[in-house]
């Protein structure tokens, strides 16, 4: 035991040196497994890592195509693209995301909207390290302090993007719809490949229905990327197909001179080209700057415009339904021609209210007064069209079978969506005794169609579909479906059209030249006295270049209760009646046909027609004069 | 007659080499094998900072530096190395508690200690030949094999700077100090059976351990089982550089060629993950090669320990050349995805100055201990 506890020098070596041996013994097999290691990644697994190494740098990048570009019928651009500027983050290589919004808050504006948008993107699938959107539409100065203090900022980027443009702005909202930022629940419905790079979609009117003609075809690149999605090189490419180019019907100045002629008040303006069953203008007030959709819009201003109480976003023209009032009055007064219970000559007399024989109630004429005094006197038919008398068609609803009138009625597309090429068109209602059964459960009474004789009850229509029927008169009976598109430069898929709507059956030539007659009275008849001028004469006949035929209508909203007279100044504002014009022109070789509808406007001649009298005067006055 | 041939061989070798390396007391062969680990290192620097000559010129430069700490290391006689052990020791300690304390915080790690304006530096480097040293200073004057007391002692020697240096926490530093410092007591004649009891011990302990770790590490240690559970977070190191080393073949992309490091794929690419630009640039015969090169330096390095005439030498140059085999280790079995992530460069080739400084002057130790005559 002492021994142990003196130092052996030369044991000590000997021990150190054996040691030394088993280590580098053990230095070698450890080095060993390190060369096995590299054999079996560089030699075995070569081929699975080479693989790896290819799918990390080479990527396959889809290209959006350039969206096809709307024009008007003259060549005026409705619709392009432009490029935008985007701050956009790239999550994965930001250490402090809190801070460095904070930071870049102090040299771009970044509101609070802005941050729960960018959180609403970032919550979205994406790919690793794909740069997402905090601010759009950046401003060139904006671009300029964001480039100068770029090296500030890891993971921060500007990006551009394609994006549509709508010059007119608020002017063709509703007229060429728009287009949306494309969302997953559309991506569930869209063609994947297609629309691998798309960023935005045809949402409304012209852009949705020919989004397939619109879109173009997407292209590919492939490229070299490095680590953090930035391209080196392009390896290959194979180009996007620019969507197709489309010119439509519309008119932008009319456009213009329709919006406003209508001002500031609700409504629509839907004007047509009869021969063509083109669209020359749609206007639907108040409208929306589509722009702001794209270039982004806060979650409020969207839930401002889309809980606005006068409804911005909705088109009046082709979903806005109401009753047409007395504009219905030339279709009821043609049936009763072609069902022979009346004829041109024959006259009834109107003192201003109407009963149904054995029944108390009393449907009254739009002259009527608390005494039961006014009315429009003797009338036949022709004088019951410009004077707008309602008991001769009360009179005339009870001479016919309500079936006779709803089948005439028909082939005048109401209850139909007649366009060839506007979305979403609405169909109004044409109601009859066996809608009424399964709709509301009650049994078609007489009182049913005599309302309907002067256009109220349950029927429904369009401003749309309100042109459609004045031009369809204005054609003598032969409706044209109206449609959007007037050229593009190659035939469009979607372009296929529905067979032609059949001609309107009933009425001779002599019955059509009459109806036009008596609506041109509307406007022309004047200077005979006291209930013996057309009832638009006095608004827009006195000074009139050509011959305008028309119909005013005044849609009741509610009912009046029995006995009490109307009083405009007592209702409140959605509770006055709709305005109503429907018009043609030239009345002999008409050129444009269109209606008017101003909401809770009041009377149709006196607020809707002096508004087709502007556009009219708009579109007509220049040919006319070049004539 | 051991001790005699032994004793024979740096006489033998001045006659080979020329006196003038003799007498500045730096051993040839040694030099001439880290000048080629040196010079193959920058030609895959060279790569690896994307030829900026900037980075290349300032690396350069460390390595300059390097060797003049080498050359200094190997001028000072053993004794004094023998006689400072403790006090550098102490220094180094004391070094430690002050970055615990006053410690400047880089990348969520308390590891580097500034007064500013002079200096800034890692004091845990130092510890990689100070407690090894002070191990060996403190074998020296006792019989060996060790008594369990005098083992008891040395790990604690060992346990104070490496446990401080895990609290940092830089557990790849902290490995290397424990490494070097235990390497000396199994050079001492530590009995293997100890060993096997220690091992036993340590893996029956390890699930207590576990829970020891940083979140960090323990999600470093899941990685290396499945890299792919987590491909953007801990485990892209691990995917990217085995892609990077399993694509380069048994030839190699070539020299400049490879797509992991150069499109950024490849993190630390230039420091701790080099071993990986080898792999993928120069293939399968780079690394081998450079195997190779390490193997060699070790190999000479363990000779030079075993002919030291001291047991403090003897201790205290295995415990640097087995330090040193630890770095290149751990360094290439964890880019390599055989150990957890843990912070350690490339001896002699990863870009950075310090520890090129720092294992250069233990190189240099290990020159004055053979030179130096009767230690």
């Amino acid at each position: 035991m002492v021994g142990l506890s003196i130092k052996d020098p030369i044991r000590e070596q000997q021990m150190f040196g054996s040691r030394t041996v088993v280590l580098f013994l053990g230095v070698l097999l450890l080095v060993g497994l390190l060369a096995l290691r590299f054999v079996q990644l560089q030699v075995w697994e070569h081929e699975t890592y080479v693989t790896r190494s290819d799918q990390n740098r080479i990527q396959v990048q889809p290209l959006a195509p350039p969206r096809g570009l709307i024009f008007d019928r003259h060549g005026e651009l409705l619709a392009d693209n432009r490029v935008t500027s985007n701050l956009t983050l790239v999550t994965e290589r930001i250490d402090n995301l809190a801070s460095t919004i904070e930071r870049l808050g102090r040299l771009v504006s970044v509101t609070p909207a802005d941050i729960s948008d960018f959180e609403t993107r970032l919550r979205r699938k994406r790919r690793p390290l794909e740069p997402v959107a905090l601010r759009q539409a950046l401003s060139e100065e904006e671009i300029a302090v964001l480039a100068v203090n770029r090296h500030r900022f890891r993971g921060v980027e500007i990006t551009s993007e394609q994006i549509r443009n709508y010059p007119y702005g608020s002017l063709l909202a509703h007229a060429i719809g728009s287009v949306r930022r494309v969302t997953e629940e559309d991506l569930q419905r869209l063609d994947e490949v297609t629309y691998s790079a798309t960023k935005f979609v045809g949402r409304r009117g012209v852009e949705k229905y020919y989004e397939r003609s619109l879109h173009g075809d997407v292209g590919y690149q492939q490229v070299e990327t490095d680590a953090h999605g930035r391209i080196r090189q392009v390896l290959d490419i194979q180009r996007p197909v620019a969507g197709q180019n489309i010119s439509l019907h519309l008119d932008s100045r009319l456009q213009i001179a329709a919006s406003a002629a209508l001002g500031e008040r609700r409504g629509s303006v839907v004007a047509l080209d009869p021969r063509s069953g083109g669209v020359l203008a749609m206007v639907s007030n108040p409208g929306y700057d589509p722009n702001l959709f794209i270039s982004g819009m806060s979650t409020e201003q969207f839930s401002e415009l889309s809980h606005a109480v006068y409804k911005p976003l909705f088109n009046r023209a082709v979903n806005g339904q109401y009753a047409p009032g007395s504009t219905f009055k030339p279709i009821v007064g043609l049936a009763g021609i072609v069902e022979e219970v009346v004829t041109w000559d024959e006259t009834v007399e109107d003192r201003g209210y109407f009963k149904l024989p054995g029944q108390q109630r009393i449907f009254r004429d739009w002259s009527w007064t608390r005494n039961n005094a006014g009315g429009q006197g003797t009338v036949d038919l022709r004088r019951a069209i410009y004077r707008s008398s309602n008991v001769f068609f009360y009179d005339l609803a009870t001479r016919m079978p309500v079936e006779r009138l709803v089948d005439f009625s028909a082939q005048f597309g109401f209850g139909e969506a007649t366009s060839i090429d506007v979305a979403d068109a609405s169909r109004g209602l044409l109601p009859d005794p066996v809608w009424k059964r399964g709709y509301k459960g009650e049994i078609w009474y007489p009182g049913d169609s005599v309302n309907m004789s002067i256009g109220q009850g349950d029927m429904l229509v369009t401003p749309l579909q309100m042109a459609t029927v004045a031009a369809t008169i204005a054609n003598r009976g032969r409706l044209v479906r109206p449609r959007m598109l007037l050229s593009s430069d190659a035939p469009l898929p979607e372009a296929d059209p529905p067979p032609p709507w059949p001609e309107v059956v009933g009425p001779s030539a002599d019955d059509w030249e009459n109806m036009v007659d008596a609506m041109e009275d509307v406007i022309h008849r004047g200077n005979q006295g006291f209930r013996g001028n057309g009832t638009a004469w006095a608004y827009i006949g006195r000074d009139i270049a050509y011959r305008m035929a028309g119909k005013s209508g005044t849609a009741q909203v509610v009912e009046i209760p029995q006995g009490e007279e109307y009083n405009e100044e007592e209702l409140a504002e959605f509770q006055r009646k709709h305005a109503w014009f429907i018009a043609f022109a030239p009345a002999d070789k008409p050129l444009i046909a269109l209606s008017v509808l101003v909401e809770n406007g009041g009377g149709g001649s006196s607020v809707a027609a002096p508004v087709a009298r502007e556009v009219m005067d708009a579109y007509l006055l220049p040919q006319l004069a070049l004539r | 007659m051991a001790n005699d041939f032994i004793r024979s061989l740096p006489q033998h070798e001045r006659e080979l080499h020329g006196r003038w390396l003799h007498a500045i007391h730096i051993d040839p062969v040694m030099l001439l094998l880290l000048s080629m680990v040196i010079g193959f290192g920058l030609v895959v620097l060279y790569s690896a900072v994307n030829r900026s000559e900037v980075l290349f010129q300032a690396q350069l430069v460390r390595i300059g530096l390097a060797f003049v700490a080498l050359v200094i290391a190997a001028q000072l006689p053993p004794q004094i190395y023998m006689r400072w052990a403790p006090f550098v020791y102490l220094f180094g300690v004391f070094l430690l508690i002050m970055v615990l304390l006053f410690g400047v915080t880089v990348k969520g790690s308390q590891r580097w200690l500034d007064i500013p304006g002079i200096i800034r530096f890692q004091p845990s480097e130092l510890m990689k030949i100070a407690a090894p040293m002070a191990v060996a200073w403190y074998f020296h004057g006792r019989p060996l094999p060790p008594s369990f007391k005098d083992v008891c002692v040395a790990l604690a020697i060992v346990a104070v700077p490496a446990g401080a240096i895990i609290a940092q926490p830089d557990l790849g530093t902290g490995i290397l100090v424990a490494g070097a410092g235990l390497a000396v007591v199994v050079l001492a004649g530590l009995p293997w059976r100890w060993m096997f009891y220690a091992a036993l011990a340590f893996a029956a302990a390890a699930p207590g351990l576990w829970y020891t770790l940083q979140d960090y590490q323990r999600q470093r240690i899941l990685t290396l089982f499945d890299p792919e559970s987590d491909p953007l977070g801990a485990g892209w190191n691990i995917m990217q550089s085995t892609t990077a080393i399993g694509s380069g073949g048994v030839l190699g992309k070539g020299l400049l060629q490879g797509t992991q490091s150069h499109l950024d794929f490849l993190p630390e690419a230039r420091t701790d993950f080099i071993i990986a630009v080898v792999g993928e640039e120069l293939g399968l015969l780079g690394v081998l090669l450079l195997l190779v090169l390490y193997v060699l330096v070790i190999g000479r390095g363990l000779f030079m320990a075993a002919s030291a005439q001291s047991t403090f030498g003897r201790l205290l140059s295995g415990a640097l050349i087995l330090t040193f085999f630890v770095y290149v280790f751990v360094n290439i079995a964890m880019v390599s995805g055989l150990l957890p992530v843990v912070g350690v460069p490339l001896p002699l080739v990863s870009y950075g100055g310090t520890s090129a400084i720092t294992l250069m002057a233990s190189f240099g130790i290990l020159m004055a201990i053979r030179s130096h005559k009767a230690w």
